[in-house]
């Protein structure tokens, strides 16, 4: 059995949150939660890596930590495919940083049945967009990891003996790169393109049979100090809207020349050319 | 946990309505007082706390003791080096960061340090005196001719824990975002990502501002029980300075041991490609982005050339990456890349929400596009209205005739 473990969070559709300038809050009302994108290509490369390798039995658990809601992203998750999904709930994990976090979810890896082979989380969620919580993780366990992964490949080794590597072709500055890693390790997706998975209506109907374990922080075996807030190391301080930017000038380019010369005028004038 | 007493809150609702969550209703007891309630949502953020006037709200914190936090001294920046024909060069924003680490660094009254890694290969340092470091605290081995997370991890972690700074910032780059945050992790440190401002404030803590949600909040975090306080710092955000000319400084070799067994990673093929080369579009201080308005081979062309007169770098808007005519490296947006260059010039993109989370951090930005009502026009410094295929060639002449003068 090969298993691996897709970390995934929920998140508000994110162009929908505003701060209220006047009370200085967040405008959430209607705001819809869906599954990170970046952790549905997480999950997107498993099913590729699982149907690229039907020799290898692999088994693919989902694995969120949020409030009860947070249940959609993992039902979502087994839609698409994960045979199973665990939901980290408990008032005691609120307001963990990403440091709290990693430290939670490292804590359940162990109790998640046989070893984990890979990990692979989204390269960041776009609501807090700070990609930490996946290496964070990475060192809590001590495994190495790969960053920015478009695609997966697993190598073959021996028929007696299957290879403990793992192929990661990953995005650059300047272009791709294929690193081996050894395995178990973590690995972070980085994919724009549109899903190559599509669930049909059997996989939706199916997904209802699979099994969503709830684990508190009771199940997790970490000290209450080192959850949530308590165990959090970053504190926020004070949340407020951005300084908003007003449209400048807008100028009718029917005559390309006269349109290009008030153009690099502006340029000019601040100084950007 | 939030916790309420009730014999300090006077049901005076400001916690209720100032809560960025919702987490909080200001209900009526059989008793006739009206109390603060916590509900399920709260986050433990503290924005409550900040507005009762009547200090009924508490948050238990830990607490780090002012002795231990105080034996920790000066700021540290990562000096990212990038192989510029066989030599070691830092990348702009760790001159930046140097900028920034030095008002920071002054303060606190604490000196400022940078830190470099590589090979064999020559270092050009200079910069980093020039720009404001003090020192130079440096380790070379063979085995970090490229990096690797686990190599570098390593022995940044070594200096850092060593050295014991109470400030260490990295650039937000692909590395600096690899490395951060397994330094962190194994240092149990606190890391802020991705932040836009930093200020030092009265008690000496570092103030880390940086947004979320797209850009669409802004949030002012501190490190307050663990040092080094860590974050990693958009590029192109904090201006380069000024060098100092003729600074120098001192150079310390790290003296720790690499070994080879605990990189578990290899380079097996690098593909970089020929359009790829140049800086990343994080960090390029102009960015000239293609959308689906720039479809044919000619407009691209022109995007390429215009982009080069400038200085900058071609971009592209997720419609255009998915049609492959530009790598995902290059997309800006939410599901790809946050860029904040000085100029922005934004091509045939009609501006969804999506593209301009991504984007409109930019210090200015010009929109090209056809369609008058295109989103894009709102957050745009300046518009044109017209065909890119008529306005490019006429303001790459105009550019290379101001080239002339």
């Amino acid at each position: 059995m090969f298993r691996i473990l897709v970390c995934v969070k929920q998140v508000p559709e994110v162009t929908d949150v505003t701060v209220d300038t006047e009370t200085g809050t967040l405008n959430r009302e209607g705001v819809a939660s869906i599954l990170n994108p970046f952790c549905e290509y997480a999950l997107d490369l498993a099913l590729e890596l699982r149907h690229a390798n039907p020799q290898r039995e692999i088994e693919i658990v989902a694995v969120t930590m949020g409030p009860p809601q947070a249940r959609a992203a993992l039902m979502r998750c087994l839609e698409m495919g994960a045979e199973r999904a665990v939901l980290l709930t408990d008032r005691r994990f609120a307001g963990a940083d990403t440091w709290a976090t990693a430290l939670t979810i490292a804590g359940i890896v162990g109790k998640l049945g046989d070893d984990i082979d890979l990990i692979l989380v989204g390269k960041h969620a776009i609501d807090g967009d700070t990609a930490q919580t996946g290496p964070e993780l990475a060192e809590c366990l001590g495994l190495p990891q790969v960053t920015y992964a478009v695609d997966l490949e697993l190598e073959g080794g021996t028929k007696k003996k299957a290879s403990r590597w793992i192929r990661v072709r990953r995005e650059t500055e300047r272009g791709y790169e294929v690193l081996r890693m050894k395995l178990p390790g973590l690995v972070s997706v980085s994919r724009g393109a549109p899903l190559r998975q599509v669930c049909s209506l059997d996989d939706i109907l199916g997904a209802r049979n699979k099994e969503i374990a709830t684990m508190t922080a009771d199940d997790v075996g970490i000290a209450e100090a080192e959850l949530g807030l308590a165990g959090s190391l970053t504190q926020v301080v004070r949340i407020f809207p951005p300084p908003a930017r007003a449209g400048g000038e807008v100028i009718d380019g029917s005559d390309p020349g006269e349109a290009a010369r008030r153009l690099v005028g502006f340029l000019r004038e601040r100084e950007l050319v | 946990m939030l916790e309420v007493d009730a014999t300090l809150c006077d049901g005076c609702r400001l916690c209720e309505k100032n809560c960025p969550f919702g987490a909080i209703v200001v209900v009526e007891q059989a008793s006739g007082d009206k109390l603060a309630e916590v509900l399920d949502t709260c986050t433990l953020c503290g924005a409550c706390l900040n507005v009762c006037a009547p200090k009924g709200l508490t948050i238990p914190r830990k607490t780090a003791s002012a002795e231990e936090l105080a034996s920790y001294s000066g700021v540290f920046v990562w000096a990212e080096c990038e192989d510029h024909d066989g030599a070691l060069v830092p990348r702009r924003v760790v001159l930046e960061l140097l900028h920034k680490g030095r008002q920071l660094a002054e303060a606190l009254g604490e000196p400022l340090s940078a830190v470099v890694l590589g090979d064999k290969r020559p270092m050009e340092l200079e910069g980093l005196f020039a720009h404001g470091a003090d020192a130079v605290i440096r380790y070379r081995h063979k085995y970090l001719e490229r990096y690797a997370t686990d190599s570098y991890a390593t022995v940044v972690s070594a200096i850092v824990a060593k050295k014991a700074p109470s400030v260490f910032l990295l650039g937000a780059t692909p590395q600096g975002r690899d490395l951060a945050p397994r330094v962190a992790a194994r240092l149990r440190l606190g890391l802020t990502a991705d932040c836009t401002g930093l200020e030092i404030d009265d008690a000496r803590q570092l103030i880390q501002t940086r947004p979320a949600f797209g850009g669409n909040i802004m949030a002012s975090i501190v490190t307050p029980y663990t040092r080094p306080q860590m974050a990693t710092v958009r590029p192109n955000v904090f201006g380069v300075g000024t060098p100092r000319e003729g600074a120098g400084g001192e150079v310390e070799d790290f003296d720790v041991v690499l070994s080879k067994g605990l990189i578990r990673t290899r380079l097996v093929e690098d593909q970089s490609l020929a359009e790829g080369a140049g800086p990343g579009i994080e960090e390029a201080p102009v960015v000239v982005a293609a959308g689906l308005g720039c479809q044919r081979p000619e407009t691209l062309e022109l995007i390429g050339e215009l982009a080069g007169l400038l200085g900058g770098v071609v971009a592209g808007s997720r419609a255009i990456v998915e049609r492959g005519l530009i790598p995902h490296t290059r997309q800006v947006g939410q599901s790809g890349t946050t860029v904040s260059p000085d100029l922005y010039i934004a091509v045939g993109i009609s501006g969804a929400v999506q593209h301009l989370v991504g984007m409109s951090s930019a210090k200015t930005i010009v929109a090209i596009n056809s369609d008058p009502d295109a989103a894009i026009f709102k957050v745009a410094d300046l518009g044109i209205v017209g065909d890119a295929q008529e306005i490019l060639p006429a303001l790459i002449r105009e550019l290379k005739d101001i080239g002339k003068d």
